[in-house]
C-alpha cells in the first residue's frame, strides 16, 4: 500500500528514528545472546565478562528510546497507526532491554560454571538459545516488514523453547539423582536454561505487540494457536 | 437497535446550487451519546449538521435529497414545523453569539416566544439553564448585566445555557470551542460530558483531539461522503479505512 508522508517532515522523522534505534537495539541483544552461548560453550570467562560490561550500552539506548517515544506522544498526539507503532516500540524496547539483563545472569552463572569441570556437552541449550535469538531477529524483522505471519510463527515459536527447557529439566535431573556432587552445576545449567525460556518469552511479548501494531487486536496472553 | 438512535439520515444529498456538498450519506445518531464529526474544510460535516434541524432551509437555492428522521419523523415532511424542529434540536455556533441584551433576557427570550410568561417559572428556567452550563455561579449576581460584558468562555456558555433552556431532546454544535483559550474549552468539554446524561449531542470538530476525549462515536466525512463511522476508541486507534487513517494520522493533502 503506498505510504503517504505526515504533513509534518519533522514528526516523519522522529518516528523513523525510533524504528531505526529500536533495531539498533535489537541487534545489540541478538548479539549479546549468541555471544553469552559461545562463552558457555567456550568456557570464556573474559568473554562472558565482556557481555556483563557491554549491558550497560543497552541499558543507555533504551532510556534514549523511551524518551523519544514519551516526547513523541507528549508533543505529537499520535493516533491510530502512528500511536500503535509507539505503544508498541516502548513496549518492545522494555522487553529488549530485559533480555539484555538476562543475559547478564547467563554470563555469571557461566562464569560460576567456568570454576568447576564441565558436567556434560551441551546439545539443547545452544539450540533454545539459537530459538531465541531467531525470535528476536524475526520480530524485528516483522516489525520493519509489518508482517504478520512472521510475527505469528515467532509466537509459536515460543513453545519449541518452553519444551527445550522440560527436557533439559528432565535431564539433569537424571544427573543430580546419580550423583549428588553435580547438583551445583545442574542447578547452574537450569537457571541458564530457565532464562533462554524467559528470553523466549519475552521475544514472544515483542511479537504480540506487532500482531497488535499490525491489526489494533490484541493478542496478549493468548497462545499462537488459540487465536482465530 | 432501533430506538436507540434519535436521528437517522438516510441516503442524503445536498445541493448548494449546482455544488453538491453531501453524497449519499447514511447514519443514525445515538441518545444519549457525544457523536463527533470530523474531516478536513470543505467535506460536508458542517453542512449535515445544519440539516438536522434545517437550517439550511434558510439559505437560498439549496435542495436537500434523502430523508433525516428525529424520533421516527421525518423532519422535511410537509407537515412539519421547522420551528419546532429547532426548538427539539438546539444549536450552538463557532463563535459565541449572545443577544445585545441582558444575561437573564439572553435565556429568558426563545422561552417567551414559546409563550412561558410566569416571572417564576422564567427564574427557574434560567438558574437551571445557567446550573447545567455551569455558568450559574459566576453570573448569578450579575443577570441584569449585559450578555457581551462575559468573557468569550462565558458567552459560549451562555450560548448553551440559552439552547438549554429550550429543552432540546438534541443539541448541535458546531466547532463549539475554536474561538476559546484551553480553560475554557475545558469547561465547555466537562459540560458537553455531563450533558449528554439528559440529552444528545453532535459535535463537529476540527480538534481531533476533543473529538477523542469527548465523543463515544465519531464519523469521518471527505468530500461530502461519510468514510467512516465507529466508536471513537476505535476510530482513533485502528480505523479500518485508509483514508480516515491518513486523516487521523496527520497524513492528508
Amino acid at each position: 500500500m503506498e505510504e503517504r508522508r505526515h504533513t509534518s517532515r519533522a514528526y516523519e522523522r522522529e518516528l523513523q528514528e525510533v524504528k531505526e534505534n529500536l533495531l539498533y537495539l535489537g541487534a545489540l541483544t541478538e548479539k549479546a545472546i549468541s555471544r553469552g552461548i559461545q562463552a558457555l560453550l567456550e568456557r570464556n570467562s573474559e568473554l562472558a565478562r565482556e557481555i556483563i560490561e557491554g549491558d550497560g550500552a543497552i541499558d543507555r539506548l533504551d532510556r534514549e528510546i523511551e524518551e523519544r517515544c514519551i516526547r513523541l506522544l507528549a508533543l505529537r498526539q499520535p493516533a491510530a497507526r502512528d500511536l500503535r507503532f509507539i505503544t508498541t516500540a516502548i513496549k518492545i524496547n522494555g522487553h529488549l532491554e530485559r533480555i539484555g539483563d538476562m543475559v547478564v545472569k547467563i554470563c555469571e552463572k557461566v562464569l560460576l560454571l567456568n570454576e568447576e569441570p564441565q558436567l556434560k556437552p551441551y546439545i539443547d541449550l545452544p539450540r533454545m538459545a539459537e530459538i531465541a535469538r531467531g525470535m528476536v531477529k524475526e520480530s524485528l524483522d516483522a516489525l520493519v516488514g509489518e508482517d504478520l505471519a512472521l510475527a505469528n510463527k515467532v509466537r509459536g515459536d515460543d513453545e519449541i523453547v518452553d519444551r527445550l527447557n522440560e527436557q533439559i529439566f528432565r535431564e539433569l535431573l537424571t544427573f543430580m539423582m546419580e550423583d549428588p556432587r553435580t547438583i551445583h552445576r545442574a542447578l547452574l545449567i537450569m537457571q541458564i536454561s530457565k532464562t533462554l525460556e524467559r528470553i523466549s518469552d519475552h521475544a514472544k511479548g515483542m511479537a504480540d505487540m506487532i500482531v497488535y501494531m499490525i491489526t489494533g487486536r490484541n493478542v496478549r496472553h493468548e497462545t499462537a494457536d488459540t487465536e482465530t | 437497535m432501533e430506538n436507540t438512535l434519535i436521528i437517522t439520515v438516510e441516503n442524503c444529498n445536498f445541493y448548494y446550487g449546482t455544488y453538491r456538498a453531501l453524497t449519499d450519506v447514511t447514519m443514525g445518531f445515538e441518545r444519549n451519546r457525544v457523536t463527533a464529526l470530523i474531516g478536513p474544510s470543505g467535506c460536508g460535516k458542517s453542512t449535515l449538521l445544519r440539516l438536522l434541524n434545517r437550517m439550511n432551509d434558510l439559505i437560498d437555492n439549496t435542495r436537500v435529497e434523502g430523508r433525516i428522521f428525529f424520533e421516527g419523523t421525518d423532519i422535511y415532511g410537509k407537515e412539519v414545523d421547522p420551528v419546532e424542529i429547532r426548538r427539539r434540536i438546539g444549536m450552538v455556533f463557532q463563535k459565541p453569539n449572545p443577544f445585545p441584551k441582558s444575561i437573564y433576557n439572553n435565556i429568558t427570550y426563545g422561552p417567551r416566544l414559546m409563550g412561558v410568561k410566569k416571572k417564576s417559572d422564567l427564574e427557574a428556567l434560567v438558574e437551571e439553564s445557567l446550573k447545567q452550563a455551569v455558568l450559574w455561579d459566576e453570573v448569578k449576581d450579575i443577570l441584569g448585566r449585559s450578555a457581551m460584558t462575559l468573557s468569550g468562555g462565558q458567552q459560549q456558555r451562555l450560548c448553551i445555557a440559552r439552547a438549554l433552556a429550550m429543552k432540546p431532546d438534541v443539541l448541535l454544535m458546531d466547532e463549539p470551542t475554536s474561538a476559546l483559550d484551553p480553560i475554557s474549552t475545558a469547561k465547555i468539554e466537562e459540560l458537553i460530558e455531563a450533558l449528554k446524561k439528559e440529552l444528545t449531542i453532535i459535535i463537529v470538530t476540527h480538534n481531533m483531539q476533543q473529538a477523542a476525549r469527548i465523543s463515544d462515536r465519531t464519523g469521518f466525512f471527505y468530500l461530502g461522503r461519510l468514510i467512516e463511522y465507529d466508536d471513537t476508541a476505535k476510530i482513533f486507534t485502528n480505523p479500518q479505512v485508509k483514508q480516515t487513517e491518513d486523516y487521523i494520522t496527520g497524513r492528508f493533502g
